[in-house]
């Protein structure tokens, strides 16, 4: 076969690559600093009071700096969540799992979080759960740090409680 | 000091395996490059536009001919690289530049393997050097570098 | 008291307020959230407004600096946009976003508007940011440095007689000095022109101090229409003419020595119907002053980048818009009544706004 007769190119492949040397900032730095003590490490807007966790340093509603420091219980309440069944590329946890959505105790924002140590249809809206750190000597400046929630056995807590937080 | 917070720094990638759609203009270029051809699209007025477009630069009319252009051309300007990047095409001392083949009416980004900055001129002639048939796979690459007319 | 009539658009629109964070290697302290915030809480403390006070919200940031999706998002919360604001992006340096904001307000609907820019070159390499912004397809694969793409220009203007080596350097000296006297400013110094000529090519044409410097800054302004602008300032930058051109992507089919795109701006922006006191120009490389200076037709009298520019600060999109800032600021303090301000985007000067401000003589 000579050149001439090799098909016409209409897919070129053209990988990027770019790398970063990321830095969290003071804020998100005070959260990731916590979860190495295995704590959760939310910050308040002076103006609003309310508490973000995680915060990125600056309060959505009022654009100002959330610089007082708030540290949170280990317990919370699910607010709404979903069942994987779907596997995917990377995936880690065992099929089915609960990804479920936390308000910690006192935050006025929810999170998302791996729900273990139940059932798949026995979980709900309202539920009560607390979080199951990594053994001390593996907790580090990262999510990671928290292996999962779990129920802690608590009644449920009722609608009006968290309904703002959907 | 107690208000003195660690700021984390982490390493951070950002990767993707981008697969384009080149159309028949920028596909013709490529075919054309794999095949050891420099094209050029006709535009207004007979001008030579290379790398080709799907329409000219200047008017908006939309191209399609294609004609070989080069080998040989001239080096409208550039830029001498002592001390190449990693990314850099060529790995030794080399010559960023826009070279306009023959035939063609604008310039191609290209290297230019050369001695030194001494070898290097405006107005220069140079030529084509591709990569060995075998190692050539329709891409921008497959046009290794221009080399001055004398060495080539 | 009245506003001069612009030549471009009908409605009066000034700039009043002002705001930059100084221009850092690294700002490591801090997100693009924390960066930006202290600059927007001042552009507000400066103008007596609040978020509330906005009509429209327009930023100007890449994600590609940062290395993540939808940053402008992020960066919103550095204003507060609850209750949901009318608010807009562009991926350009934030002066096209003054633009987009100056659109918004020649509708008469809204008065007044917040434009920001962001940008922080230290997380990554910005060679490589910016060869994203190449053709993918003849050009990005081979990753060409910014600096070697500047220096194609650089060599063009020379080759063409239009500038020489020696200009290069007065350029540097000139910004360098000058930014002695801006705060924010990153590159300040002293140091002969002939001592700069020592210095080895970066990438030939160009020598280190022809190369603008690695920023890490964000910068905000405030725009009000008609009468209220009196409320803000006491003299307000008043944009009288404003208006940007682009140029093909292919920079191969371009005379780089020139910029047909700046001359066009400039000439419908007005830049020629009157004397100009001062002008902030946005060639990051010192040979892009020369082209950008030529283009709007400037000539010996105006004083060019009193602030120091790009050469001493040059914050990936916010510096076109910093330009803005800075000539306004000459308005205000009675240092200029007409100043020219110009922003650049895309490689190799590919796209081009020029601005004219106006204050009551």
């Amino acid at each position: 076969m000579t050149e001439e007769n090799l098909a016409p190119v209409t897919m070129l492949s053209t990988p990027i690559r770019l790398d970063y040397d990321f830095t969290a900032g003071l804020a998100q730095s005070k959260t990731l600093a916590g979860y190495a003590q295995g704590k959760f490490i939310g910050q308040r807007c002076p103006k609003c009071k309310q508490v973000y966790v995680p915060s990125g340093g600056s309060c959505p509603t009022d654009g100002v700096a959330m610089d007082e420091v708030v540290e949170l219980p280990n317990t919370g309440t699910v607010t709404t969540y979903c069942i994987v069944n779907v596997p995917f590329a990377g995936q880690s946890i065992e099929l089915p799992y609960i990804c479920g959505q936390i308000l910690l105790d006192g935050a006025n924002i929810s999170f998302m979080g791996l729900l273990q140590e139940i059932p798949t249809d026995e979980v709900r809206m309202g539920l009560r759960v607390e979080a199951v750190w990594v053994p001390e000597d593996e907790l580090g400046p990262n999510l990671s740090s928290v292996k999962y929630f779990r129920p802690t056995g608590e009644p449920d807590a009722d609608y009006e409680t968290f309904k703002e937080y959907l | 000091m107690a208000d003195v917070v660690e700021v984390f720094r982490s390493p951070h990638v950002l990767e993707y395996p981008y697969v384009r759609s080149t159309g028949p203009i920028v596909g013709g270029y490529l075919s054309g490059l794999r095949d050891g051809k420099i094209l050029g699209a006709t535009g207004a007025a007979g001008r030579v536009i290379v790398p080709p477009t799907e329409y000219d630069p200047d008017t908006a009319e939309e191209l399609s001919e294609l004609v070989e252009v080069g080998p040989g051309g001239v080096v409208t300007t550039w830029a001498w690289v002592s001390d190449p990047r990693e990314d850099a095409p060529l790995s030794e001392p080399f010559a960023w530049a826009l070279v306009q083949p023959d035939g063609a009416d604008t310039g191609i980004l290209t290297p230019v393997a050369a001695s030194g900055p001494d070898a290097m001129a405006s107005g220069m002639r140079v030529t084509a050097s591709f990569l060995p048939s075998a190692e050539r796979q329709g891409r921008v690459q497959d046009l290794r570098c221009f080399v001055p007319e004398e060495a080539s | 008291m009245s506003a001069p009539k612009p030549v471009v658009g009908n409605r009066p629109v000034a700039i009043c307020s002002f705001a930059q964070s100084p221009s850092l290697r690294r700002v490591d302290q801090a997100n693009e959230v924390e960066m930006l915030m202290p600059v927007i809480a001042e552009v507000f403390a400066k103008a007596n407004m609040t978020k509330d006070d906005m009509g429209f919200i327009c930023s100007g940031s890449t994600d590609y600096l940062i290395g993540g999706p939808f940053s402008f998002v992020m960066a919103l919360d550095a204003v507060g946009v609850w209750p949901p604001k009318s608010e807009s992006h562009v991926e350009m340096d934030a002066a096209w976003a003054l633009y987009e904001a100056w659109v918004q307000l020649q509708e008469g609907v809204i008065d007044t508007a917040l434009v920001y820019g962001f940008g922080k070159s230290s997380l990554g390499d910005l060679s490589r940011v910016l060869a994203m912004q190449l053709d993918p397809y003849t050009m990005g694969p081979l990753w060409p440095d910014q600096v070697s793409l500047a220096a194609l220009q650089a060599r063009a203007l020379l080759d063409r007689g239009l500038s020489t080596e020696q200009e290069f350097a007065e350029i540097a000296a000139r910004s360098r000095h000058d930014a002695l006297k801006n705060p924010n400013a990153q590159v300040r110094n002293e140091i002969p022109v002939a001592e700069l000529l020592e210095e080895a090519y970066a990438v030939s044409p160009l020598r280190r101090h022809t190369l603008p410097p690695l920023s890490d800054a964000a910068a905000a302004v405030i725009l009000v229409a008609g009468d209220r602008a009196y409320d803000v300032v006491d003299r307000p930058a008043w944009i009288t003419g404003i208006d940007h051109r682009v140029e093909t992507h292919a920079f191969g089919a371009r005379d780089l020595a020139v910029s047909t795109s700046t001359a066009m701006a400039a000439k419908i922006a007005g830049v020629g119907n009157g004397p100009v006191d001062i002008a902030e120009l946005h060639g990051p490389f010192a040979p892009q002053e020369v082209i950008v200076r030529q283009a709007i037709g400037l000539d010996d009298s105006v004083t060019i980048n009193p602030s120091g520019g790009p050469l001493a600060a040059n914050p990936m999109m916010a510096a076109g818009l910093i330009r803005m800032g800075e000539a306004a600021s000459r308005i205000w303090d009675g240092s200029a009544t007409r100043a020219v301000a110009h922003a650049t985007s895309g490689p190799l000067l590919q796209q081009n706004l020029v601005c004219v401000l106006e204050g009551e003589s």
